[in-house]
């Protein structure tokens, strides 16, 4: 999403140097051998990655670790979490410091081919977005024509930026900015008319102004962020793992297994399709190297995918983001998994 | 020829009066002080404008509408600010991620430096040198401390963090800097050109690239060259960087000193009979280090500031726990009151280091003026 090309360099410099990081061939071995996932997050980010006040890294992102952490080493609490910057979560993927990096990173071409990772599925779709007053009295982004617009430099929302205004034969004026914090003083303060990120970093910048009603965050998403987890290339069994970890939790989502009920329903049911996915019927978990219950233990540790982002992003969390195309396919979103069989 | 002489006792004397009203007490120091003349007038006058213009929305915003207690920021109302997470994090922010069952650790190395700090900053203090011995001690004591082993709980340095992290980073770096910032010094005016030719290289080097730079190397690029087995600690790694650029830059400031020792001391230490060693540590590093010190001072200052730094690999230290904990959905937007918080704990810690560098000045001034 950011700062990316500094990260680039850095594991072109791998391919190039020939001291390779070690050939990660058995990552599940080596994660069951060691006792303890190292999954790669934010620094902290509203709803994705953040602390209680315990000290516990919890989160959308977060949860996804205790997830995959559940499925291989049944237990999500074996997680070790490394904090990585945008520009050292893929120097950190690749030199094999973490097992696999949940942190709000942006599929996208060259990350997924050229740097040599494997994107495993999508777990949020973001995309960019605007804030403004209200009081503007416009209600398309199209209205914006002059306006300044506040802007976090180095990062793809601000070629997204150019690229949008410049197709619409628009102009505006940018307003360079280094981070959300600094942005929302910004914006506040009137140095900007409009303030524009991904949509779930406005949203929760909108529940921190001082009258959150008299802003609004216009419905245009200008580009594609599709959000989610991704592994070193080249193991394609722990690929798998962490790619029908995820399904999992949207599956069971479809098919109303939740947290509270999981334990009831691997004991077996009528739906054939819930008893391969919770292993009282077929060797799903064996084929991927897993106890039967592996799922079953994803479940109950995380609950579905539903309930992750009622938890960490859903309307009763300060953030107060709505499902959108979040939501499952059968509910008019774009969240949809291979059935399990 | 008799010679008048005139005694004069004590009663002969008028009695001693009072100062002219005006010039002495708080008034006097007032009319001494701030209305000396029209523009000291005028400044005064502005200032205090100034003042009334700030202090008491701050004091307002701080204190008298802030919120102080509650669970979330909802249960902040007021316009001020609200410090209610204060109660609920200060933890993180003294101690980050260390098991709050054992910051009795961080505590007590803490405590333990006070006492390994006083012999070498303060003169005229029971057991004279030999109390040395136990500062000599005390890193290593310290290092067992805080990482554990031999029956304490081992905690690994991703552990570390908020205050404790600076503290850690920026004291193993004075620490550490100063002898090897006076021996890079020493190396560039030597006589030797090999050594002289690694010292300036080294100075240079780490004088010439910013600090981030080398954060980034110490934390990416080294993980990607080495072996994986061969794994040095991170903030072992971001401690040695710190320490290399403090001491080219304290390297740079001794040799201010040195500079500034005439050549007649240098002569006179030969004249002597002393050897290089010799009259470097009786003569002319005792003068030398004299006239740096507020270089010095000035270059620790700067490096504990700069240990903020390391937010840029993903180290939390005090600043990127504020960073974090304004993501914590119960905590958003409130950037401002973390930031003003963490200033206070750099103001102290730098402020105090300023006094004692001015203590030390006064100390040691032996000066023929």
């Amino acid at each position: 999403m950011k700062k990316a090309k500094f990260a680039i360099a850095a594991v072109g410099l791998i391919a190039f140097s020939g001291i390779a990081a070690p050939a990660q061939a058995a990552t599940l071995q080596d994660v069951q051998a060691a006792g303890v996932l190292r999954c790669g997050i934010n620094t902290g980010l509203a709803g994705f990655a953040f602390t209680d006040d315990a000290g516990n890294w919890i989160g959308f992102d977060a949860a996804y670790c205790k997830a995959l952490a559940a499925a291989v080493l049944g237990d999500p609490s074996k997680v070790a979490y490394v904090n990585l910057s945008g520009a050292n979560r893929f120097p950190a993927l690749a030199s094999g410091e973490i097992d696999v990096l949940s942190r709000n990173t942006t599929w996208t071409f060259s990350r997924d081919v050229d740097l040599g990772f494997t994107f495993v599925g999508v777990s949020y779709y973001d995309g960019q977005g605007f804030i403004a007053r209200k009081s503007l009295g416009i209600s398309s982004v199209v209205e914006l024509n002059g306006a300044s617009i506040c802007i976090q430099t180095g990062t793809t929302t601000e070629l997204n930026l150019a690229d949008y205004f410049r197709s619409n034969g628009i102009s505006y004026e940018p307003v360079p900015i280094e981070d959300n914090e600094e942005a929302r003083v910004a914006y506040v303060a009137g140095r900007c008319d409009a303030y524009t990120a991904d949509a779930s970093a406005l949203a929760a910048t909108k529940t921190t102004l001082e009258d959150p009603d008299a802003h609004m965050v216009f419905p245009q998403i200008i580009s594609k962020e599709p959000l989610g987890p991704l592994v070193r290339q080249g193991d394609d069994q722990w690929a798998d793992i962490a790619r029908w970890t995820l399904n999992v939790l949207k599956n069971a989502e479809e098919y109303g297994v939740t947290r509270g009920n999981v334990a009831a329903l691997a004991r077996g049911t009528n739906n054939p399709e819930i008893n391969r996915m919770l292993g009282s019927e077929g060797s799903l978990g064996a084929m991927l190297g897993l106890n039967a219950d592996w799922a079953v233990k994803v479940i109950a540790a995380v609950g579905n995918y539903g309930e992750i982002f009622e938890e960490f992003l859903g309307p009763n969390t300060p953030l107060e983001l709505q499902r959108g195309v979040n939501a499952l396919y059968k509910d008019g979103g774009l969240q949809y998994a291979p059935p399990m069989r | 020829m008799t010679e008048t002489v005139f005694h004069r006792s004590k009663a002969d004397l008028l009695p001693e009066r009072p100062p002219p009203p005006g010039t002495a007490g708080a008034v006097g120091w007032v009319r001494e002080n701030l209305f000396s003349s029209w523009t000291n007038s005028a400044l005064t006058i502005l200032s205090l404008y100034l003042l009334w213009l700030v202090v008491p929305g701050v004091f307002g915003w701080a204190f008298l509408d802030a919120g102080f207690a509650g669970t979330d920021r909802t249960a902040c109302e007021g316009a001020g600010a609200c410090w209610a997470w204060v109660d609920q994090r200060i933890g993180q922010f003294l101690y980050g991620f260390y098991p709050r069952e054992q910051t009795w650790r961080v505590d007590l190395a803490l405590l333990l430096l006070v006492p390994a700090a006083a012999p070498i900053l303060f003169d005229k203090l029971p057991f004279g040198r030999k109390a040395l011995w136990f500062s000599l001690a005390y890193p290593f004591l310290a290092v067992l401390i805080l990482l554990g082993g031999f029956g304490l709980e081992e905690v690994p340095t991703d552990k570390f963090g908020g205050f404790m992290l600076n503290i850690t980073i920026g004291l193993a770096g004075i620490i550490v800097s100063l002898p090897f910032g006076i021996l890079l010094a020493l190396g560039r005016r030597s006589q030797m050109p090999v050594l002289r030719l690694i010292c300036i290289g080294f100075i240079e080097a780490f004088r010439g690239i910013p600090l981030v730079t080398f954060m980034f190397t110490a934390a990416l690029l080294l993980p990607l060259f080495l072996p994986s087995h061969f794994n040095w600690d991170l903030v072992l790694r971001v401690i040695v960087v710190v320490t290399f650029y403090a001491a080219a830059y304290i390297a740079e400031v001794i040799r201010g000193g040195l500079q500034a020792i005439p050549r007649g001391q240098y002569e006179a230490a030969q004249a002597l009979g002393l050897g290089y060693w010799q009259s470097m540590r009786l003569v002319i590093l005792p003068q030398a280090l004299k006239i740096s010190i507020p270089g010095i001072v000035n270059t620790f200052i700067a490096l504990f500031k700069d240990t903020t730094l390391v937010i840029v690999i993903g180290l939390f230290d005090i600043l990127n726990i504020g960073n974090q904990m304004v993501a914590n959905p119960d905590w958003l937007g409130l950037g401002l009151e973390t930031y003003v918080f963490i200033s206070v704990f750099f103001f102290v810690i730098c402020f105090s280091m300023s006094r004692y560098s001015m203590h030390l000045e006064r100390r040691l001034d032996t000066t023929r003026r």
